[in-house]
């Protein structure tokens, strides 16, 4: 990695100096404190009981989870699917890749910028999900893979919106594209999931399924909801794996295939922001 | 210093540029004239790594722009004809910004970007945001950013373009100190006049072909040499352009607006043009008066030029 990304610091420096961003952390802050406050309130006073108990904190867990994943999923394509084709309209693109910066600095410290915003704003919840601790119920484990996996998605949808922001003149157009691609990933392909499995069932009318459905294996791995499912209860893993008759882990299956995603994106990406000069056409 | 081969680029089966062939040493200014669509803006491009050419080389100091565009950069400073600016940025955040973009080392970038605000004349500016300064004012800024590298080459497309006089002034003031520092310098623009001040060379192009290429000595003589004529007729106008068609020298015949005449351009000397007004005597032409215009470079920018509003 290469600190001096001149990219990067001008990006963060503007993003900060206007205090959109620092409003928009606050009002996220706040938003998951009234929740969790909320929570813990209403279920202590409704249940009559004066403590909280581990399975409650449970379902807040799973709650506040779910909402940083929703959190990644939404904003990540609006702050990275603009990144290069908005210097392209703002006509400051030609000059940005006259400079002697390598396309990859260009590309990583426009990708950085964005993303060290979003991981920003997840930290800051941080605070707010110790409260659940606090209450227990929930092991340090499992917190660790949310976290984890919430970067993989973020690194991966980011890089696709600036993927797209570079193939695509139009920053308009690169958000659709990059939005209708989350949610080809995150809903689509937990419908698909359940198509091939309905389907495999209805071939194999009244018998157990023996067959192995990769397919359907492959569908549920890259299903960020199924990935968080399984975190949260590890049944529901299992319960996959016994419809698909495949035994591999779901978290394996989409930190592959995210992992690649995220690498072949921003290869792309680099490759094309500058024209081939070598290639004759 | 600067080599361009053959270069040639289409846009589908659009020609914009065709087989440019064009020398410059260095510390060569070269101004670079043509009309609208000429093809200026795609020369520069293609030097500036930023278009990938169709066939052709280009070579600065011997370095290829096809192979080794990377090396290029470091080599050229680059000033788009239309360009935008950051917001949110102060005029002397813009300048670090690129410096560090060009791995300029924060302390010399401190020393490095008054100097430059002074050249252009913009200290009094320093902590205003760029996207509040006037075009001429980002101009100049642009200028300045193109500099901070130090390069060898630089490549201005229209700098001077939407500049009053008085800004036009000081911009070449600004280029005539560039000069002096010993930089190669590639300028383009639609007035001649203008140009032949402050160039050594001077290369016309005409839809993606280098027409003329000289000293603004060269070209002033060639141009000088070529006079417009103008004959008014009393009728049978297109018989009169068919017998004049068939002179030697004669180019660019058109008809004037009124339709009772014709203008060409004429190259021939005197002698030889007193033999044609002979013979188109002898040839019962119509004429009314035979009048000759001396050019001056902008006429001739305009009639070598015509073709490209075609
Ligand atoms: N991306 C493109 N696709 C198709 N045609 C193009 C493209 N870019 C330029 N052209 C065409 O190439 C020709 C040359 O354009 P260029 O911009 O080089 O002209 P120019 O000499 O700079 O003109 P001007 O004085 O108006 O700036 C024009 O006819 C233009 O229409
Ligand atoms: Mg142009």
């Amino acid at each position: 990695m290469n600190f001096n990304n001149p990219v990067l610091f001008k990006e963060l420096k503007l993003r900060f100096r206007s205090f959109k961003g620092f409003n928009g952390i606050l009002f996220f802050l706040l938003a998951m404190c009234i929740f969790v406050f909320g929570y813990i309130f209403l279920t202590v006073n409704i249940s009559g009981t004066s403590y909280f108990r581990p399975s409650q904190s449970f379902v807040l867990f799973a709650f506040l989870s779910y909402i940083q994943l929703g959190l990644v999923l939404f904003t990540a394509p609006g702050l990275t699917a603009g990144s290069i084709s908005s210097e392209r309209e703002k006509q400051t693109l030609p000059i940005l890749l006259t400079t002697s910066q390598s396309s990859f600095q260009i590309i990583s410290g426009k990708m950085l910028s964005s993303v060290a915003f979003l991981l920003l704003l997840i930290v800051a919840g941080l605070p707010v999900y110790s409260l659940v601790f606090l209450f227990g119920g929930i092991s340090p484990w499992s917190f660790v893979k949310v976290f984890f996996f919430l970067f993989v998605t973020l690194l991966a949808i980011g890089s696709i919106g600036v993927m797209f922001s570079t193939l695509i003149r139009r920053t308009i157009v690169s958000m659709i594209v990059t939005y209708g691609t989350m949610l080809f990933l995150s809903v689509v392909t937990g419908f698909l999931f359940i198509i091939v499995i309905q389907m495999k069932a209805f071939n194999q009318m009244g018998t157990v399924i023996t067959t192995p459905s990769y397919l359907g294996q492959f569908l549920a791995s890259i299903n960020p909801a199924v990935l968080f499912a399984t975190f949260l209860s590890p049944d529901m893993g299992y319960g996959i794996s016994e419809l698909t008759k495949v035994d591999f882990p779901i978290w394996a299956g989409y930190l592959i295939f995210y992992g690649l995603l995220t690498v072949g994106a921003l290869f792309i990406a680099v490759k094309r922001l500058r024209v081939n000069m070598k290639r004759l056409k | 210093m600067i080599e361009i081969k053959g270069l040639t680029k289409k846009y589908g089966q659009f020609t914009a540029l065709d087989n440019l062939n064009l020398t410059l040493n260095e510390g060569t200014v070269f101004g670079f004239v043509g009309a609208n669509g000429a093809g200026k803006s795609t020369t520069f491009l293609i030097i500036s790594t930023l278009l990938q050419p169709t066939s052709g080389e280009v070579f600065i100091n011997g370095v290829s722009v096809r192979e080794k565009p990377s090396e290029i950069r470091k080599l050229i400073g680059y000033m788009p004809d239309f360009f935008g600016v950051y917001d949110q940025l102060k005029a002397e955040e813009y300048l670090d910004f690129y410096g560090a973009s060009y791995g300029i080392p924060e302390e010399e970038r401190k020393k490095l970007i008054p100097q430059l605000l002074e050249l252009v004349n913009l200290s009094h500016k320093r902590d205003s945001y760029v996207d509040l300064l006037s075009r001429g004012m980002k101009q100049r800024l642009c200028l300045a950013r193109s500099l901070i590298h130090d390069p060898k080459v630089l490549i201005l497309d229209e700098p001077a373009s939407g500049l009053d006089p008085r800004a036009r002034v000081e911009m070449r003031d600004i280029l005539k100190t560039l000069k002096g520092m010993g930089k190669t310098i590639l300028i383009s623009s639609h007035i001649l006049p203008e140009l032949a001040e402050m160039c050594d060379e001077i290369g016309v192009i005409d839809n993606g072909k280098l027409i003329a290429h000289g000293s603004v000595a060269e070209i002033q003589k060639k141009l000088q040499g070529e006079k417009v004529i103008t004959v008014r007729l009393l009728d049978r106008v297109d018989e009169t352009i068919a017998f004049f068609e068939e002179q030697p020298y004669v180019s660019s015949i058109e008809k004037l607006d009124g339709g009772d005449g014709i203008s060409f351009m004429y190259r021939g000397t005197e002698e030889e043009q007193l033999g044609m007004l002979k013979e188109a005597m002898l040839a019962d032409m119509p004429i009314v008066s035979f009048m000759e215009h001396v050019t001056n470079l902008e006429d001739v920018f305009m009639e070598i030029t015509k073709g490209a509003e075609a």
